[in-house]
């Protein structure tokens, strides 16, 4: 394995995949950083409802003539911050569960997996709706407590599965014989295999964590400014009706573009773990001189 | 049946869960949601006591120990109780379920049969012609799996319905049709509902595509591929019954995940039509603090979202012989 | 060498090449000869292309895997012209596989589609080939077919987890068998199994060639093996053949060192004791494969000109009739003319002089 590891890190640098994913994710964190700082009040209100985009207001207004492009930063943050909250939250939780359950095995281990399976099957929004119904979650760090804590499951089987199969690998079996601690063991020999595994876990519940904050604040839950409030205001302040569609497109594009850079970044993540995920470049132009399956070429 | 045998215990878990955590939910929380719920009400109709009474052992407002209300609650439930509905008072919750969870459980269903179908059919060819067009479409797929359900649905809705008047702008059926199995009330709920069944298909398409594109091509390298390359079997044979049969498995396994984005996006969806369904209820129920309502649909939701993996998971034993064996 | 019309498969120059950077050459011009009936045993370690050999012959490469160079000739027994394997393609490339090559493949766990019945994965194979064939005369033929390599014909409606491992890979001879092929290419078909059913194996397949009469090329790192059951022998190594001949001639008398290594390696079947012992080193990166001999680095017996000269196969005594050939420079009469080194000849594979070469 660590033959392949150079040529897996210039592979991974020149994907182009990973290249586009980083590049988008890493402009909306910048806009959530420092976009904040260089804008108006979004909520300032104004005379002019609901004008179509022009110089003075880039993407309009809304019908309380509050600008959408000084929104759309604002809420940014908003939502930038929940996904890393539920990002962070979930993958912890996930982490600890799913790899414990692995390497301890036994009675322990069912537990947490009839547990975990049990979280993945029962639906997460009409959960979470009635958990932040109740504890009236007003505050970015509640709402993403209570997704990330509903939201853990699938990475921790896939954890638990991957651990189970490094606990049975050879230099696992050698720490343990030569009596190193359960903990050393899982720090130094089993974490870091589980890493690319991790990673691509992140990146899949920040996605799960801002479009799950998203459609809550789009049914008038789990408050903070972010683009799915926006999407709630836009329903109620009738922008379809009124023909209003630079209130309602920029917020769900934003979430669509950021959710596509992040998958582009578990893409090469997933190339990465299974190289028979990747094609390269060569392979293509060969493969149209030479079909492999028979009668291939007539049935495209 | 060892298989059958451990899938129905883990649903009599995960079934009990649902049941428990909705019980302990309003339980857990500090202060009487009775009250809150009143509150926000007040304005509204007058709450009579006997009703207030209700609330209050439904809601654990209750001196009683809690493993005797939780009796208490599993026998209302036993009994198909599930409490009187605030915003429609006296209906009983079952009843709002009742007439909610047709459209719901129907629209859902033939989605997500119709985006299973095509996008596991689209995954299957883009992974055995990789590198073609089919195949470098992947990547924009990440884009539409991204998309928030009701965000397309605005978008389709303001396109399609705002603008060119193809479709109608809300609702479930043309209300000058009765409902009932006739002809124009079917025509009026079919036309409906294509909207909606649209946006779902759209967005929830590109998650099978994607995992049945991957594992055909994990599972075209397999040993078993090769063989039936070799045995001069027709290239549809081999794709759909050697390579597809097989890397169908992780995604029908994986179903449960899937499921439950379409049921969180469906919620939202059905929002943005005001269509006459489960995830409407539950919304009215929480601007209205319609809690035995919240609850109830809470309940019919996870029970029928375990109801669907269930069925699921009786498929895979049927598509794979491995799960048949013996004990 | 074997009577030219008796040759039902013809391989010349075969060179396959993995794409990348730089580009893999697993297979580096390969030539052999299968004459009609004959077992043809490949030997070489893993990774010296005797694998990808075989999925070059039977048009099986797949991409990054690419034939480079070189032409397969396939020569229908029961007369008729000889067909150019590597220009088939579509229909006529689909009808030639099976029913004049059929394949056997390593671990028969993988090989078998762990989903589909035996009767489907049998049947399956008259319903590309023999459209007309009805379902009953379908269903007869693959009773047969279990019934010819001793497995119950109830067996059918088992599916590949159901059954043993040498079960698995009686069901996979069986298949092998259900178009009456020319040419079995057999990969490792006997690798996962345990001794006593690897005997059980090959003395089935050895009845069912005396039966139908087909030509088999059988892939192995087991030379030992190999020896027993061929009539020729090639041992790859590095993407080459470095040595072939009759499988008798060589076992009397290994004359490429890495040969002579590999014998070393085994045991003898018929529990004949000698010290054992692998070879030392790696196989060469193919990727980078050097100028001369592939075998210099582990090579005792290299000398000056090994480190420049990449010998091509070669008659050790010319002038001889069918003789074994080899690739090895120990015998060039013209850089060695006293001869090859005499511990080469006595068949020793001499490690402690392993240091000095180096």
């Amino acid at each position: 394995m660590n033959g392949t590891t150079p040529t897996r890190w210039r592979w991974l640098l020149r994907n182009r995949k990973l290249t586009v994913g980083l590049a988008i994710v890493g402009f909306f964190v910048l806009v959530a950083i420092v976009g904040p700082l260089l804008i108006d009040d979004p909520d300032r209100i104004t005379n002019d409802a609901l004008v179509a985009p022009s110089a003075t207001h880039w993407l309009g207004t809304t019908n309380t003539g509050q600008d959408v492009f000084t929104q759309l930063i604002a809420s940014t943050r908003g939502s930038m911050t929940i996904g890393a909250v539920v990002g962070l939250l979930a993958t912890v939780v996930s982490v600890v569960i799913g790899v414990a359950g692995g390497f301890v095995a036994g009675r322990t281990d069912e537990a947490l997996s009839l547990f975990s399976n049990v979280f993945l099957v029962l639906p997460t929004l009409p959960l979470v709706i009635l958990i932040t119904d109740y504890v009236d979650a007003g505050g970015v760090l509640i709402v993403g407590l209570v997704i990330a804590l509903t939201s853990w499951a699938g990475s921790a089987r896939v954890l638990r599965a991957q651990t189970l199969s490094l606990r049975r690998r050879d230099y696992v079996d050698a720490a343990r014989v030569s009596g190193e601690p359960a903990w050393r063991i899982i720090v130094f020999e089993i974490l870091p295999n589980l890493l690319p595994i991790i990673a691509a876990q992140f990146v899949f519940a920040v996605i799960g964590g801002i479009l799950t904050q998203a459609a809550l604040a789009f049914l008038g839950l789990g408050g903070a400014n972010s683009w799915g409030t926006m999407l709630y205001f836009a329903l109620s302040g009738q922008a379809l009706s009124l023909g209003a569609w630079w209130w309602f497109v920029p917020p769900g594009l934003c979430i669509a573009v950021l959710g596509a850079g992040l998958s582009l970044i578990n893409f090469s993540i997933d190339e990465l773990i299974n190289p028979r995920l990747r094609l390269a470049r060569h392979d293509r132009r060969a493969r149209k001189r030479e079909r492999w399956a028979a009668g291939e070429g007539g049935a495209a | 049946m060892r298989y059958l045998r451990r899938k129905i215990l883990f649903y009599l878990v995960a079934v009990w869960a649902a049941v428990t955590l909705n019980f302990l939910i309003p339980r857990l929380i500090k202060g009487d949601p009775v009250a809150v719920m009143l509150a926000k009400t007040q304005g509204a109709a007058p709450v009579p006591p006997e009703a207030r009474r209700a609330l209050e052992l439904q809601f654990g407002v209750s001196d009683d120990p809690l493993w005797v209300q939780y009796l208490g609650y599993l026998n209302n439930l036993l009994h198909g109780n599930l409490g009187l509905s605030v915003s429609f008072y006296p209906t009983p919750v079952t009843t709002v379920i009742r007439q909610a969870l047709p459209w719901t459980i129907i629209l859902v269903g033939v989605a997500t049969i119709i985006a299973v179908g095509i996008g596991l059919a689209l995954g299957m060819l883009a992974g055995w012609k990789r590198g073609t067009w089919l195949d470098n479409l992947i990547p924009a797929t990440t884009f539409l799996a991204a998309m928030p359900y009701f965000w397309l649905a605005l978008v389709l809705l303001f396109l399609l319905g705002q603008v060119l008047h193809l479709v109608p702008l809300n609702g479930g059926y043309d209300y000058s049709t009765e409902i009932g199995w006739n002809g124009p009330f079917l025509r009026s709920a079919i036309y409906h509902a294509l909207l909606p069944a649209l946006t779902i298909v759209v967005s929830s398409i590109a998650a099978w595509m994607l995992g049945m594109r991957n594992m055909m091509v994990s599972t075209m390298a397999e040993d078993y591929v090769t063989t039936a390359e070799a045995k001069g079997l027709r290239p549809r044979r081999i794709m759909v019954s050697y390579a597809a049969r097989n890397a169908v498995l992780p995604s029908v396994a994986g179903f449960a995940i899937t499921l439950g984005f379409v049921v969180s996006g469906s919620i939202a969806t059905e929002i943005v039509f005001s269509y006459p369904g489960i995830g409407t209820s539950l919304v009215q129920a929480v601007s209205n603090a319609d809690y035995a309502l919240m609850q109830g649909i809470f309940l019919v939701i996870s029970l029928s979202v375990l109801g669907a993996n269930f069925i699921v998971d009786l498929l895979y034993a049927l598509i794979d012989p491995r799960t048949r064996q013996a004990a | 060498m074997t009577n030219p019309s008796d040759v039902v498969l013809s391989v010349r120059d075969v060179t396959v090449e993995y794409a990348g950077t730089p580009p893999v050459r697993a297979v580096r011009g390969v030539s052999f000869d299968l004459a009609r009936g004959e077992v043809l045993g490949i030997a070489g370690e893993s990774g010296c292309g005797k694998s990808t050999l075989a999925y070059a012959v039977t048009r099986l490469l797949r991409p990054p895997g690419r034939l480079v160079g070189g032409s397969v000739t396939f020569t229908p027994p029961d007369g008729g012209d000889p067909i150019d394997v590597n220009a088939l393609a579509g229909e006529e490339l689909r009808l030639f596989r099976w029913h004049r090559i059929a394949m056997v493949f390593q671990g028969a766990m993988n090989a078998l589609n762990p989903v589909l019945s035996v009767r489907r994965q049998l049947s399956d194979v008259f319903t590309a080939h023999e459209p007309g064939m009805g379902r009953r005369q379908r269903e007869e033929r693959c009773r047969q077919l279990l019934d010819l390599v001793g497995i119950a014909p109830n067996r059918l409606s088992s599916y590949p987890h159901e059954l043993s491992g040498g079960m698995r890979q009686r069901v996979m001879i069986a298949m092998a068998m259900a178009l009456r092929p020319d040419v079995v290419v057999m990969d490792e078909p006997t690798t996962a199994l345990d001794v006593v059913v690897q005997r059980d194996i090959l003395e089935e397949i050895d009845r069912l060639r005396e039966m139908f009469g087909f030509a088999v090329v059988f892939i192995t790192h087991d030379l030992s093996l190999l020896l027993e059951i061929s009539d020729q022998l090639a041992i790859m190594y590095g993407g080459r053949i470095v040595e072939t001949g009759r499988a008798r001639d060589i076992h009397a008398a290994p004359h490429h060192p890495y040969t002579v290594g590999l014998l070393n390696s085994f045991p003898s079947l018929r529990g004949e004791r000698q010290r054992l012992h692998g070879i030392p080193g790696n196989p060469p990166d193919l990727a980078h494969p050097p100028a001369h001999c592939a075998f210099t680095a582990r090579c005792p017996y290299a000398f000056a000109q090994c480190h420049e000269i990449d010998p091509p196969l070669a008659p050790v005594r010319s002038g001889d009739g069918p003789g074994t050939l080899t690739a090895c420079l120990q015998y060039d009469r013209t850089l060695r003319p006293a001869g090859p080194d005499e511990a080469l000849v006595q068949g020793r594979f001499d490690l402690d002089r392993l240091g000095t070469s180096a």
